[in-house]
């Protein structure tokens, strides 16, 4: 067992290498030269070498992915451009909304699509299993930002003045103020300190903050601005969720376990958790991990969409301002979350499926 | 009592009917999914081989000065639905640069599905090189292949499509290659597979023994058998490329103004939602069709083609 888990997390660091690599090379290959980029055209070729020594890009390309990959290992992502600030920093700041926002979809996804895919297999070929993949069709081939759109339209326009109504935009109703929970307990942080950008980091998730402070005016509104973002990130993946939990159950369903255990008596429901669901869960639980990656990449659409400040948002105005540095950040900071979150849905093989850990 | 000739002719039918393709073709047709795809697959095709017939106007032409009473965002104006017939018919309405929308939701047809096929195609040969070699010659060839397209399946695709257009710099063309490139590991996984199941099969090695090349066993007797699955998950992945193409346009790195592409048309028209909702509405319907039939034709080919391929083949 302990073998498996040492094998994946040592298979896990040429791939985060690469990550690195790769967005190396790719800074590197943007078209012309770094200097004037960052100075402007009228640059003097003086101040030019001076830059180039500066940000040591005058060594030789290999000694540059060296100082790169230090520099990104101690969490210094450069200089925004366009912000003239730590990316960083910017990080600390959005990074939490845009956390907050997957994990919600996330939810949403797998609590929804779960029951609905085991529900259509155990009810094959009804109505209701019918309805289930006509729906999870439609929502993989949904553009997330499409339905983005169309739930503020009905939900802020249409349904306005009914209950149901939904803030369109925003992560908070101007005037609440989440006090951050280290405020709240009177710890005394110096500014600048790591102790501090990780309180500060922490606070700016606003639902775990407002939980913690018991601050649950903000608490109502975070989630009622997260409800819509939400649920339109969540469609694709809660889509293939529901189809893959369906075509898992429906295989293991078939097999002679199950038929005996319906056999001797027991009860559907037993027979379909105790029996079925568990052996199910392995490939449900892959594409759950393989769903994630999807989901952050889509919060930079709905983000955009929705005009919530997270790092999807930023991103969207980097791209436009070909802020490249942030641009770089988010795309290492996803792609490592994304491989830590396969590493983790590896190693839970081990718990969910036995004959894994025997061999 | 039949005649020799008879029986033998029967014989032939029989063996005619049951080629493989034949085989193939029926499995397909049976499978509901596999037909409606095809159906509104062909559908679009039509519509985007006919776009200048169907289309009322240019995609691209302002309408200022051209009609009276029209004016920017005017909501569908449909005759049989109470319009006023002296108003110019406009189905979908007019988008903010007063063009007619409906005209540009025909013409976005064209630009969606050559991308869908273009992209797809470019990543299925560099990814069916790459597999191939990776398969057929394994070793450390193998290794430093897979290693490559790991790296590139650990980031989400429209991420690194994203991060790879804003070096190369916005634009369709740019667009496409970026979504070919984050697309060709998915192709190389599949045939690197197939390769590795097929190569030990006697008739490579008895095809080896009579003194092929390696190229020729690799074209003549093992991409026949990778076919198959290339073909399901190519039909799959045209879906995805034009979701993603659609969102790189959306986000102005794709297709550039005054491109009639559906993406771009719903970037440019998404803070209008609550005052021309038609213009954000009808672009995503579009994509989501296109899209919806690439993946139900995929479904539909995979359960036909190959039963054995369940959807955990699909995930690798």
């Amino acid at each position: 067992m302990f073998q498996y888990i040492i094998r994946r997390l040592l298979l896990a660091i040429p791939v985060l290498l690469g990550i690195l690599i790769v967005t190396f090379l790719l800074a590197r290959l943007i078209p012309g030269d770094p200097c004037r980029a960052m100075l402007g055209e009228k640059a003097t070729e003086q101040v030019c070498v001076i830059f180039r020594k500066d940000h040591g890009l005058d060594k030789p390309l290999l000694v540059q992915l060296v100082v790169y990959m230090q520099k990104i290992l101690s969490g210094d992502f450069g200089l925004s451009i366009r912000y003239s600030r730590p990316v960083s920093q910017i990080l600390i700041e959005r990074l939490p909304m845009t956390i907050e926002l997957g994990f919600a979809a996330l939810l949403i996804a797998v609590l929804v699509g779960i029951p609905a895919g085991v529900i259509a297999a155990v009810k094959r070929n009804s109505a209701l299993d019918v309805a289930t993949m006509i729906g999870a069709n439609i929502g993989v081939s949904m553009p997330v930002y499409w339905l983005g759109l169309i739930l503020m339209y009905v939900f802020a326009l249409l349904l306005k003045g009914t209950p149901f109504w939904l803030p369109p935009s925003g992560r908070l109703t101007a005037g609440l103020d989440p006090t951050p929970f280290y405020t709240v307990f009177g710890w005394a942080l110096q500014k600048g300190t790591p102790s501090f950008q990780a309180a500060e980091f922490f606070s700016n998730f606003y639902i775990f903050n407002s939980i913690i402070t018991g601050n649950w005016a903000v608490l109502a509104d975070a989630l009622n601005h997260l409800i819509l973002p939400a649920l339109a990130l969540s469609t694709i993946p809660l889509a293939i969720i529901a189809r893959m939990t369906r075509s898992a159950m429906l295989e293991v369903l078939k097999q002679d376990y199950v038929r005996t255990a319906k056999a001797k008596g027991l009860k559907e429901r037993l027979v379909i958790f105790k029996h079925a669901f568990r052996n199910a869960l392995l490939p449900i639980s892959t594409i759950i991990g393989l769903e994630i990656g999807t989901l952050f990449a889509g919060a930079v659409l709905t983000e955009s969409i929705f005009g919530l400040a997270g790092v999807g948002r930023i991103l969207f105005d980097a791209i436009t301002a070909r802020d490249f540095p942030i641009i770089q950040a988010f795309t290492i900071v996803i792609a490592v979350f994304y491989v830590f979150i396969n590493l983790i849905v590896d190693i839970s093989y081990v718990f969910i499926d036995p004959r894994i850990r025997l061999n | 009592m039949t005649s020799l000739s008879e029986t033998l002719t029967n014989n032939q039918k029989d063996y005619r009917s049951n080629s493989l393709w034949r085989l193939t073709l029926r499995r397909i047709l049976r499978q509901r999914n596999a037909v409606l795809g095809l159906v509104i697959l062909a559908f679009l095709v039509l519509v985007a081989i006919f776009a200048p017939l169907l289309a009322p106007y240019d995609p691209n032409q302002v309408l200022i000065g051209v009609e009276e009473e029209v004016f920017r965002r005017q909501p569908p104006c449909i005759h049989a639905l109470g319009c006023p017939a002296d108003w110019h018919q406009h189905i979908l309405g007019i988008d903010g640069n007063v063009r007619d929308e409906f005209s540009r939701v025909i013409f976005g047809t064209r630009v969606s599905l050559f991308i869908g096929f273009t992209t797809i195609g470019f990543a299925i040969i560099i990814g069916t090189l790459l597999g191939a070699i990776a398969g057929y010659f394994g070793g450390a060839v193998d290794n430093i292949i897979m290693r490559i397209m790991d790296v590139l399946m650990a980031f989400p695709s429209l991420l690194l499509a994203i991060a790879i257009v804003s070096v190369l710099g916005p634009g369709l063309e740019n667009a496409l290659v970026a979504i070919g490139i984050v697309t060709i590991p998915v192709y190389a996984r599949v045939v690197r597979g197939s390769v590795l199941s097929v190569k030990e099969n006697t008739y490579v090695s008895a095809s080896r023994a009579m003194g092929a090349g390696p190229f020729h066993i690799l074209i003549n007797r093992i991409m026949p058998n990778v076919l198959a699955p290339l073909i399901v998950q190519g039909t799959l992945g045209i879906g995805t490329a034009i979701l993603d193409a659609a969102a790189l346009s959306f986000l102005g790195l794709g297709a550039q103004p005054p491109m009639a592409e559906w993406g771009n048309m719903l970037g440019v028209e998404r803070n209008q939602v609550f005052t021309a909702p038609h213009l954000v509405f009808f672009p995503g319907i579009a994509i989501m069709i296109t899209v919806l039939a690439f993946n139900l034709m995929g479904d539909g080919l995979r359960d036909a083609i190959d039963p054995r391929l369940g959807q955990s083949q699909r995930i690798e």
